[in-house]
C-alpha cells in the first residue's frame, strides 16, 4: 500500500485492510471502490449499448421493409412498447413500426448510444477501473463523490427507460432535441404534464450531465494529485493522458447544455419561451407562449457541448488502442510527446468548432468562415494521433492477440470516419450533404467501428486483470470477424445513399428519392442498399452473441490468468488479480517510462514501470527509447 | 488506507485534493452560469421593443439581499481564519452567522420576492390595439422623447368580466365558492358577469378560464404607476423605491390582449431567465447553507472534527467557503443585470 | 492545461509540510482586518452600484450601451475583490490560475457566440433589421 511515504499528520489513520469487509451492500452496491464503480458503469453501459443496438435493428427493418411487421417478435414489441410505437399491419399482424415509433427509436438510439453507452463505458468504466491502477494510486481522490456520480447516472438511466412506457412513448425530437419541436412534443391532451417522453428525456439528461461533472472532477484531481512517487507527467501511459483531456472536455463543455436543458425543462413545464419563437402556430392555432425566444439559442448551447462530446467519445478509445498497440508490438509508441501535444491541441480546438453543425441555420459569412477554418485545423491533431499509432506498428513484433485484432482494425476504420468528415467541414459541401446519410455514415464510422472496437479491444485486454480469467480466443475471433465485416456492411452504403441525397431521420427510408436517384452502385440503387444494410445489422447482432457468451462463460470457466498475462509494462499489471481493496500489496514507485518494451540490453522484452534500475545497469531515462529492428 | 494529500498539500501543486476539486467544480459552474448569462444576452438583444421590461423588481429588497450575501461571505472567511487559528468558539460564531445570512437570503426570496410576482398581473396589448389604450400606455409621449414604446399594462387584478354559459352555472358556482369569489351581473350588459374577490390572482383567473362554459371578456386592473400616469416624466425611467399598484382602475378587453399572465416565468423571456437564474442560484444558496450547517453541527464529519483533526476541518470550511464566495460572486452579477439594467 | 512538468524527476511524496496545529498565526490576524475592510468596501460598492444605475450615462456620453458597460465594470471590480481576497486567488497556486485562464477563455467564447448572431446575421433574420 502506498501509505508509507505519508506525513505524520493526524490524517494518517492506521486501518487494517486485510480484514476489509464492508458487508454486501457497501461492497457490491454502494461501493466507493473505484474498481467496483468501474464495473458498475461498465455493465450498465454495455447493457445500454445492446439496447440501443436493438432499437436500431428495428429501425433498419422498417427501412428495408416499409410497412411490414417485424417478424417473430412483432407481437412482443407491440405489447412491450405500446401502440404509439407499433401498430398492426393491414392484415392485423402486430409489430409495424409507426412513424412516431421510428422517430422515438431514432432519438433514443442516439441518446442511449452516446450518453448511456459509450461515455459510461469508454470514459467512466475503463477510466474508473484502470486510471488509478495505472498511476499507482489506491483509489480516486474522492471515492464518495465517485459513488454519487454512478448513482446519479443510474437515476438518469431510470428516467430514460421509463420514458418508453409512458403514454406517447419516448422522446421523438432527435438526440439533438431541437426546439420548437422539443418544446411542444408530447404535450398534447393525451400526455401527462411531467410523465411524458420528452420531459423525462430532458430530466434524464440533467442527471446524466451532473453525473459526468462529478466524475470528471474526480478524474482530473486524481491524475494531478495522487500519482505514485516517480510517476511524472511524461511517464504517464497515454491512456491516462487521454482520460485527463476527456475529463476537461466534460467538465467545461457540459454545463452550457445543462443550462440549456434546464431552460428546455422550463419551456415544457412552466410555459416559458426560452426557445419558442414569437408567432408560433401549432396544429393551426396560436399558442399560449409569450414568444420572444430563439430556437437558434438552443442549437448554440447544445452544440457547444456536443462537439467536444464527440471528442469525449473518441479520445478514451484512442487511449486504449495506444496501450494495446504498444503492448502487442513490443515497442514503445511512436511519437508519444507529439501525441500528448496533439491531444491537448485537439481538446482546446474542440471548443471552438461547434457551429460546423449549424452551417444551414443562416449564419453570416464571417462566422461561417471562422468555423470552417477552426474545423479544418482540428483535423491536424487527429491525423497526428492516428498516424502516430499507425507508425507505432512499424518495426514491431506484432502479436495478433484478441485486443490487438480490434486495435489494428480500429485504425483504418477510424481513418475512414475521420477522412469522411473533412468534406463536411466545408460550408459549400455541407450545403449538399447536411442531414443526409453521408453524415450518419461519417459519424458512425468514427464511433462504431471506431470507439466500440476500441472498447472491445479494451475489454479483451483488461478482462483478465479484472476477473482473473482469459476470454476464449475462438469465440473472440468469431466476434471480431463477424463484427468487422458486417459493421462495414451497414455503414459503408450510407456514404452512397448520402451522396445520392437520401435524407436522414426519414421514416420512409428515402423512398421519396426512389425515382430521383440515378446512382446505381454494384447493381443496387441507393434505396436497395437498405436491404443489405438491414441484413448486415442483423448479422452484426448475431456476431455479438459469441462475445456475450464469452463474457459470461469465461467468468467461471475461462483459462485462469496470471497477474500480467500480456507481459505489459504499465502499473495496473503490477497488482494481484483481481486487485484487492487498496490495489497494491507493496509500495509503488515508478522508475521508468510506460513503454519500456524491447529495451536493448534488458534481460526480457519488457521492463515494468515499477522495476527499479539494477545497480549494474545505467539508469533508464524517462523518455522511451526506440527499439532497434529485430 | 489513506488517500494521499487529503489534508496536507502535494508539494508540486501546493494544493490538497479538495481544494483542487472545488476549483475544478467552480470552473464548471462558471460555464453553467456563463451559459445562462449568454442566454440572457441573446434573449435581451433579440427582444422586440417594449417586450423587455425594466423596473419591475424591488431594488431596495434586492440590494438588501446583496448586502446579506456579502456579509455572509465575510463571515465565512472569518470562520475559516478562526479555525486556522484554532479558535473554536469564534468559528462557531462566524459560521453560524453565515448560515443565518444564507437562510435569510432564501427567506426574503421565497417568502416575499417570488410570491409577490405571482400576485401581479400583466397583459401585452396587440399591436393594432395599442392606440386604443393610449391613456394607459402613453406611447405618443414616449415617441416624442425617442424612448421605446410600452406594450404592456400591468397591476393588480381588480375584477374580471366573463360570459358564462347558463347551462354550466353549477360548475361555475362551485369554482367561485372554492376560491372565495363572487359573481354579479354586469350593470351594462346583463349577459355578462363580473367576478371579484379578495384573492383574484392571475393564477385563479387561468383556472377560471378553464371552467366549462366560461369565456373571459375583460380585465379590470388596479394599474401600476407607469400605466396610471404614463405621460408623467417620472414614469419614463425606473426608480429606487418600489411602488405597488395604484388605486386607479383600467379596463382591458381580452380581444385586445396578445398574452396575459402573472409575473411568472412564462410572462416574457425576461421573467423566464430571471426565475431560471435566480432559481438555480437559490438552489446553490440552499446547498451551501446545508453544507455549512453540516460543518457547524456537533457531528462526526462536522464540528466534532475539530478535536480530532482541526486542519482537516479547516480545509473543509475553506472548500465550502470557496463555493459560498462563488455563489456570492454570481449574485453580484445577477443583481445589477436583473434589478438595475 | 499544462501542470507542473518534472521530466524524469521522481516527485517525492508529501513531506511533512504542515502548518502548526497550535499556537497563534500572526499573519492571519493581519488578514482579519483585510477581510473586514474588503467586506465594508463591497457594501459601499453596492450602494454605489445602485446609485450609478440611476445616472443616465447614455445621455451623458451619447450612444448605446454605456449604462451596461459602467454597471459591468463596477460589478467586475466587486467580483475581483471577492475572488482575490476572499477566495485567496491573490497568491494562489499556479495550477488554479491555469484552470481559470482556460475557463475564462471558453466563457468568453460562449458570450461571443451570442453576440455573433447579431453582429453578422443573414439579412432579415433579426428584428433590428426590419
Amino acid at each position: 500500500m502506498s501509505t508509507a511515504a505519508l506525513t505524520h499528520a493526524p490524517d494518517a489513520h492506521a486501518h487494517d485492510d486485510h480484514h476489509y469487509d464492508p458487508g454486501f451492500w457497501r461492497k457490491w452496491v454502494f461501493s466507493t471502490d473505484h474498481k467496483m464503480i468501474g464495473v458498475q458503469y461498465g455493465v450498465t453501459g454495455l447493457a445500454f449499448l445492446m439496447f440501443g443496438f436493438m432499437l436500431m435493428m428495428v429501425m433498419r427493418w422498417q427501412l428495408a421493409h416499409p410497412g411490414e411487421a417485424v417478424p417473430y417478435i412483432g407481437g412482443l414489441l407491440q405489447t412491450f412498447f405500446g401502440s404509439s410505437a407499433f401498430q398492426p399491419d393491414a392484415k392485423g399482424l402486430p409489430g409495424v413500426l409507426t412513424a412516431d415509433g421510428y422517430n422515438s427509436f431514432g432519438a433514443m438510439h442516439g441518446t442511449i448510444m452516446v450518453f448511456f453507452g459509450i461515455v459510461p463505458v469508454a470514459f467512466a468504466a475503463f477510466g474508473n477501473f484502470v486510471v488509478p491502477l495505472q498511476i499507482g494510486a489506491i483509489d480516486m481522490t474522492f471515492p464518495k463523490i465517485n459513488m454519487a456520480s454512478f448513482w446519479c447516472f443510474f437515476i438518469s438511466c431510470i428516467f430514460m427507460l421509463v420514458s418508453f412506457f409512458v403514454p406517447g412513448g419516448a422522446a421523438k425530437s432527435g438526440w439533438t432535441s431541437y426546439p420548437p419541436l422539443s418544446g411542444i412534443a408530447d404535450l398534447g391532451p393525451l400526455n401527462h404534464v411531467f410523465m411524458n417522453g420528452q420531459t423525462l428525456w430532458v430530466t434524464g439528461m440533467v442527471f446524466n450531465i451532473t453525473a459526468s461533472l462529478l466524475g470528471s472532477v474526480n478524474f482530473i484531481a486524481t491524475i494531478i494529485q495522487i500519482r505514485a512517487p516517480g510517476m511524472t507527467w511524461m511517464r504517464l501511459p497515454f491512456f491516462v493522458w487521454a482520460q485527463f483531456v476527456t475529463a476537461f472536455l466534460l467538465l467545461l463543455a457540459f454545463p452550457p447544455l445543462e443550462a440549456a436543458g434546464v431552460m428546455q425543462l422550463m419551456d415544457r413545464a412552466f410555459d416559458t419561451s426560452f426557445f419558442m419563437p414569437t408567432g408560433l402556430i401549432v396544429n393551426g392555432a396560436t399558442t399560449q407562449w409569450s414568444g420572444g425566444g430563439s430556437p437558434i439559442l438552443w442549437q448554440h448551447l447544445f452544440w457547444f457541448l456536443a462537439h467536444p462530446e464527440v471528442y469525449v467519445l473518441i479520445l478514451p478509445g484512442i487511449g486504449m488502442v495506444a496501450e494495446i498497440i504498444a503492448c502487442n508490438t513490443r515497442k514503445p509508441l511512436y511519437g508519444y510527446k507529439a501525441m500528448v501535444g496533439a491531444i491537448f491541441v485537439l481538446g482546446f480546438l474542440s471548443f471552438i468548432v461547434w457551429a460546423h453543425h449549424m452551417y444551414m441555420t443562416g449564419m453570416g459569412a464571417k462566422v461561417s468562415a471562422f468555423f470552417q477554418v477552426t474545423t479544418i485545423m482540428i483535423s491536424v491533431p487527429s491525423v497526428i494521433l492516428v498516424t502516430a499509432l499507425m507508425l507505432s506498428l512499424w518495426g514491431g513484433s506484432i502479436r495478433f492477440t484478441m485486443p490487438m485484432l480490434f486495435a489494428t482494425a480500429f485504425l483504418p476504420m477510424f481513418g475512414i470516419g475521420g477522412l469522411t468528415g473533412i468534406p463536411l467541414a466545408f460550408n459549400a459541401v455541407d450545403l449538399y450533404l447536411h442531414d443526409t446519410y453521408y453524415v450518419i455514415g461519417h459519424f458512425h464510422y468514427v464511433v462504431a467501428p471506431g470507439t466500440i472496437f476500441a472498447i472491445f479491444a479494451g475489454v479483451y485486454h483488461w478482462y483478465p486483470k479484472a476477473t482473473g480469467r482469459m476470454l476464449n480466443e475462438f469465440l473472440g475471433r468469431l466476434h471480431f470477424w463477424g463484427s468487422l465485416i458486417f459493421i462495414n456492411g451497414i455503414f459503408f452504403p450510407m456514404f452512397l445513399q448520402g451522396m445520392a441525397g437520401v435524407h436522414r431521420r426519414w421514416y420512409d427510408g428515402g423512398a421519396t428519392y426512389e425515382q430521383l436517384s440515378n446512382a446505381v452502385v454494384m447493381g443496387k440503387s441507393s434505396i436497395q442498399w437498405n436491404s443489405t444494410m438491414a441484413t448486415s445489422a442483423f448479422l452484426l447482432g448475431l456476431a455479438q452473441i459469441p462475445f456475450i457468451i464469452n463474457f459470461c462463460w469465461s467468468l467461471f470457466h475461462g483459462r485462469k490468468a496470471s497477474d500480467n498475462p500480456w507481459d505489459a509494462t504499465t502499473v495496473e499489471w503490477d497488482t494481484p488479480t483481481p486487485p484487492p481493496h487498496g490495489n497494491f500489496t507493496k509500495e509503488i514507485s515508478v522508475h521508468r517510462g510506460p513503454y519500456e518494451y524491447s529495451v536493448p540490453g534488458a534481460d526480457k522484452d519488457f521492463t515494468p514501470q515499477t522495476e527499479a534500475p539494477k545497480s549494474d545497469q545505467p539508469h533508464v531515462p524517462a523518455t522511451p527509447v526506440a527499439a532497434p529492428a529485430h | 488506507m489513506q488517500i494521499p494529500h487529503e489534508v496536507t498539500a502535494r508539494p508540486d501543486t501546493g494544493l490538497y485534493n479538495a481544494k483542487l476539486g472545488i476549483w475544478l467544480f467552480l470552473a464548471s459552474e462558471v460555464m453553467l452560469f456563463g451559459g445562462l448569462f449568454s442566454a440572457y444576452i441573446f434573449l435581451r438583444m433579440g427582444a422586440e421593443d417594449g417586450y423587455w421590461p425594466r423596473g419591475l423588481l424591488n431594488v431596495p429588497v434586492g440590494a438588501a439581499n446583496t448586502a446579506i450575501l456579502i456579509a455572509s461571505s465575510v463571515t465565512v472567511v472569518l470562520a475559516w481564519a478562526s479555525l486556522k487559528m484554532r479558535k473554536f468558539s469564534q468559528y462557531k460564531l462566524w459560521m453560524g452567522i453565515s448560515i443565518l445570512c444564507g437562510a435569510l437570503f432564501l427567506i426574503v426570496k421565497l417568502a416575499y420576492e417570488w410570491p409577490q410576482k405571482f400576485d401581479h398581473f400583466g397583459a401585452f396589448i396587440k399591436k393594432d390595439a395599442l392606440e386604443h389604450y393610449e391613456q394607459y400606455l402613453g406611447n405618443h409621449h414616449l415617441k416624442e422623447k425617442k424612448l421605446p414604446p410600452r406594450v404592456e399594462i400591468s397591476g393588480h387584478l381588480h375584477e374580471v368580466e366573463i360570459a358564462a354559459d347558463p347551462a354550466e352555472k353549477e360548475k361555475l358556482e362551485v369554482f367561485l365558492k372554492r376560491h372565495d369569489l363572487e359573481a354579479k351581473p354586469d350593470e351594462h350588459d346583463a349577459k355578462l358577469q363580473v367576478v371579484k374577490g379578495k384573492h383574484l390572482t392571475p393564477g385563479v383567473v387561468e383556472d377560471l378560464k378553464r371552467v366549462p362554459g366560461v369565456k373571459l371578456i375583460a380585465f379590470e386592473v388596479a394599474l401600476d404607476p407607469i400605466n396610471a400616469d404614463p405621460t408623467n416624466p417620472e414614469s419614463d425611467k425606473p426608480h429606487f423605491w418600489y411602488k405597488g399598484a395604484t388605486e386607479k382602475l383600467g379596463k382591458i378587453e381580452v380581444k385586445d390582449v396578445e398574452s396575459w399572465s402573472s409575473f411568472a416565468p412564462k410572462h416574457s423571456t425576461y421573467f423566464a431567465v430571471y426565475f431560471t437564474i435566480t432559481g438555480l442560484h437559490g438552489l446553490h444558496v440552499l446547498a451551501g447553507v446545508l453544507i455549512m450547517l453540516y460543518l457547524w453541527l456537533p457531528i462526526e464529519g462536522g464540528a466534532n472534527m475539530f478535536k480530532r483533526n482541526p486542519e482537516h476541518l479547516a480545509n473543509r470550511v475553506e472548500v465550502v467557503g470557496l463555493f459560498w464566495h462563488f455563489v456570492d460572486l454570481v449574485w453580484i452579477f445577477v443583481f445589477p443585470i436583473f434589478y438595475l439594467l | 492545461m499544462s501542470p507542473a512538468h518534472d521530466h524524469g524527476k521522481e516527485a517525492t511524496p508529501g513531506t511533512a509540510h504542515e502548518p502548526a496545529t497550535d499556537g497563534d498565526h500572526p499573519h492571519f490576524d493581519m488578514h482579519l482586518g483585510l477581510y473586514l475592510g474588503v467586506g465594508g468596501f463591497l457594501l459601499v460598492a453596492t450602494v454605489i452600484t445602485v446609485w450609478l444605475s440611476y445616472v443616465d450615462f447614455d445621455k451623458m456620453f451619447g450612444g448605446h450601451g454605456w449604462n451596461i458597460i459602467i454597471a459591468m465594470i463596477v460589478a467586475s471590480v466587486k467580483v475581483g475583490f471577492v475572488a482575490a481576497i476572499f477566495m485567496h486567488l491573490k497568491g494562489e497556486k499556479k495550477l488554479i490560475w491555469q484552470f481559470l485562464y482556460f475557463t475564462m477563455f471558453f466563457v468568453a467564447g460562449l458570450f461571443l457566440l451570442t453576440l455573433l448572431n447579431y453582429v453578422d446575421p443573414i439579412f432579415g433574420t433579426t428584428h433590428a433589421q426590419h
